[in-house]
């Protein structure tokens, strides 16, 4: 097993350093002067000469190459034109959302995906099969943000003066406000990794509520993740639920499945241990690869749901031409999502023996 | 010894070719069925918008309020006033006719950045399948951190230095669907080029260049088919999502996502202009992926029911 990760790690590498290159590439490929492009109306002769020296723009393309990998490698993400701060600090305070955005939905499409599929994948076309294999069909077509729309319409308006309604916009209701940990705190002077780490942890309503024992709080950052998590896991869902059937059909015909119930193991026990274990394989094989799906998924939905998060940052900054930002989101997220894989990957290693020793 | 062997009478079989019999199979298929019929209608829509949409996509009509909800005679609208099927939108024009010209536009974006794609991906997959050794190596690193990104953050992030505008959205869509691509053409070229009927042809002394466009690709077209019908939903799926931030097709083209992007606001107290736009994009991508599944189901046997992807 150790092995096998160590294996999967140096094989990160490449992948890590092609990422890195895209970012680069990405900001240095914008046509015309990136002076200008960086700054913008500020950008003059005498702004850009020191703009040029203060980014070593004035050196070869690969020594330029080594200095940001040297920089991303330190946490230093460069300075936001828009905001004149540092990106890390404009990232530690929309990740968060995204991140609890991400998980909530995964939560929720592997959850009801793994169960819908299992229920249909028993009982092949009855009325509950056929019921969710056409809402995962629908599922897999729609579009992320108008199911957000639609949900925000039906829970925020149909709903409304019952006890179904679900507040279709924000992060918190506007009378809940965060303590602010850093200041709390005192760390307002942290440098790097740790000040990133600190900033996360103050700006994410759910850790900072369960830190601070503010469980009201809690309850209406976790009520007004509902619609969004439900828009963003509902594609996921759709394909988890279609994996799990069709893979749980294949697998009840298997011999060890009829061993197991001519020992006169309980059916419960054959679907929920025999069965199971090897249905998770390709399952979990599939949320890994919906995870990019998730991500995008958070992104757009953040925009419907008016939440502070990545997504609404990354839009804005490209419409204002804010490229630093552009550059840490992208790299930001390429690595949440391969760290991710990696996970799936080993997850797989675990439950598959014939994976670990290939 | 009496011979109790039954005679196959060869006349009587029916000669089916395989591609006749991938097309019973596929009429026969009900998602492909349904897809097919859903994709037919779309086309209509998409060649005769002109004759019928009631109106211009672009017109701005008067004696009408902005936003104003579907007018239908039958279900109870005054008949003094002018039917609107699905609406006004909020700048008094004419939903349906929007909806209708946005087939045209839907269909274009989905077929030119999958083929674009096809054409890239296929010859940078047929290439590292082909020759191996380093380029293939090379090239497959490439692919491997292009899908490293989430494909819509990758297009977003391509967008940003492109420029925003629908021709660069696609342009963006199409590179970021490029490795899929890629990757399933080399892997059915380093299957197919071992078969016998390859080295057998190699052994008669074709060139390379025959090798490859006379026995390989032909044989590794099912699979690339399949993928292209399910790739151009998700493609019409990520314009979408890019002209709704505002990144992709701009006003006034009659573009779905532009369309549910615009009035994203107005849900609350005019949903149908949210509505119908998503219902018109659900159902191009659900008739893309039903034949898609039709597809896979109809022209490769070995996959049927395993409802992968």
């Amino acid at each position: 097993m150790l092995r096998f990760m160590a294996r999967r790690l140096v094989l990160l590498v490449p992948v890590a350093l092609g990422i890195l290159l895209v970012t680069f590439l990405i900001v240095r490929l914008i046509p015309g002067d990136p002076c200008i492009a960086m700054l913008g109306e500020r950008a003059t002769e005498a702004k850009c000469e020191e703009f040029k020296d203060r980014y070593g723009l004035n050196d070869n393309v690969f020594v330029q190459f080594g200095r940001y990998i040297g920089n991303m490698a330190t946490g230093d993400f460069g300075e936001s034109i828009r905001f004149s701060r540092p990106v890390a600090d404009v990232i530690a305070e929309r990740l968060p959302m995204t991140i609890e955005l991400t998980i909530f939905a995964m939560l929720f499409s592997t959850s009801v995906g793994i169960f819908l599929g299992i229920i249909s994948a028993l009982k092949p076309n009855s009325f509950a099969d056929t019921f969710t294999m056409i809402l995962a069909n629908i599922g897999v077509s729609m579009p992320v943000f108008w199911l957000g729309l639609m949900l925000a319409y039906f829970f925020a308006l149909v709903m409304k003066d019952t006890p179904l309604y679900i507040p279709p916009s924000g992060r918190l209701s506007s009378s809940v406000t965060l303590v602010n940990l850093v200041k709390e705190w005192g760390m307002t002077d942290l440098t790097g990794i740790r000040r990133f780490v600190v900033y996360f942890i103050s700006n994410s309503a759910i850790t900072n509520s369960i830190i601070t024992g503010n469980w009201a709080t809690l309850k209406d950052a976790l009520w007004h993740l509902i619609l969004p998590s439900m828009a963003v896991g509902t594609i996921p869902l759709a394909i988890i639920a279609r994996m799990t059937r069709s893979t749980l059909v294949e697998v009840m015909q298997q011999d060890y499945i009829r061993t197991a119930r001519a020992k006169g193991v309980w059916e419960r026990k054959v679907v929920s241990s025999h069965a199971m274990r090897n249905v998770m394989i390709p399952v979990i094989t599939i949320i890994g690869i919906e995870t990019g799906a998730l991500l995008s998924g958070a992104v757009l939905t953040e925009t419907v749901f008016a939440l502070p998060g990545v997504g609404t940052m990354l839009v804005q900054s490209i419409l204002s031409r804010d490229y630093p930002v552009v550059q840490g989101f992208t790299l930001i997220i390429a690595i949440i999502f391969v760290v991710i894989n990696l996970l799936v990957d080993v997850s797989y290693a675990y439950l598959d023996p014939r994976v670990r020793l290939e | 010894m009496t011979t109790n062997v039954a005679i196959l009478d060869v006349s009587k079989i029916k000669h089916t070719s395989p591609g006749r019999e991938a097309m019973r199979r596929l009429f026969h298929h009900r998602s492909a069925l349904t897809g097919m019929v859903i994709l037919g209608l779309l086309i209509l829509l998409a060649i005769f918008s002109e004759q019928i949409a009631p109106y211009s996509p672009t017109q701005l009509l008067r004696d009408v309020d902005r936003r104003s909800p579907p007018c239908i005679h039958i279900l109870g609208c005054p008949a003094d006033q002018p039917e609107h099927l699905f609406g006004i939108d909020g700048n008094s024009r004419d939903l349906l006719s929007r909806v209708i010209f946005g087939s045209r536009l839907s269909l274009q974006v989905g077929l030119s950045t999958v083929g674009f794609a096809i054409i890239i991906g296929g010859v940078i997959g047929a290439i590292a399948g082909f020759v191996g050794g380093w380029i293939d190596d090379f090239l497959m690193r490439i692919m491997d951190v292009l899908m490293a990104f989430p494909s819509l953050l990758l297009a977003i992030a391509i967008v940003s230095f492109l420029g925003t505008g629908l021709i660069n959205a696609l342009l963006a869509i199409g590179i970021v669907s490029i490795p899929r691509f890629a990757r399933l053409v080399r892997s059915t070229v380093i299957s197919i080029k071992e078969l016998e009927y390859v080295v057998a042809a190699r052994s008669i002394g074709a060139t390379q260049g025959r090798l490859l466009f006379g026995h390989i690709i032909p044989n590794s077209l099912t699979p690339l088919i399949v993928q292209a019908t399910l790739g151009i939903g998700t493609a019409i799926l990520d314009a979408a999502a890019l002209s709704f931030l505002g990144l992709g097709a701009e006003p006034p083209r009659p573009e779905w996502g532009l369309m549910l992007g615009e009035e994203r606001n107005s849900i609350f107290n005019a949903p149908h202009l949210v509505f119908f736009p998503g219902v018109a994009i659900m159902l191009t991508v659900l008739g893309f992926n039903l034949l898609g599944d039709g597809l896979r189901d109809a022209l490769d046997p070995r996959l049927r029911g395993t409802g992968a992807g």
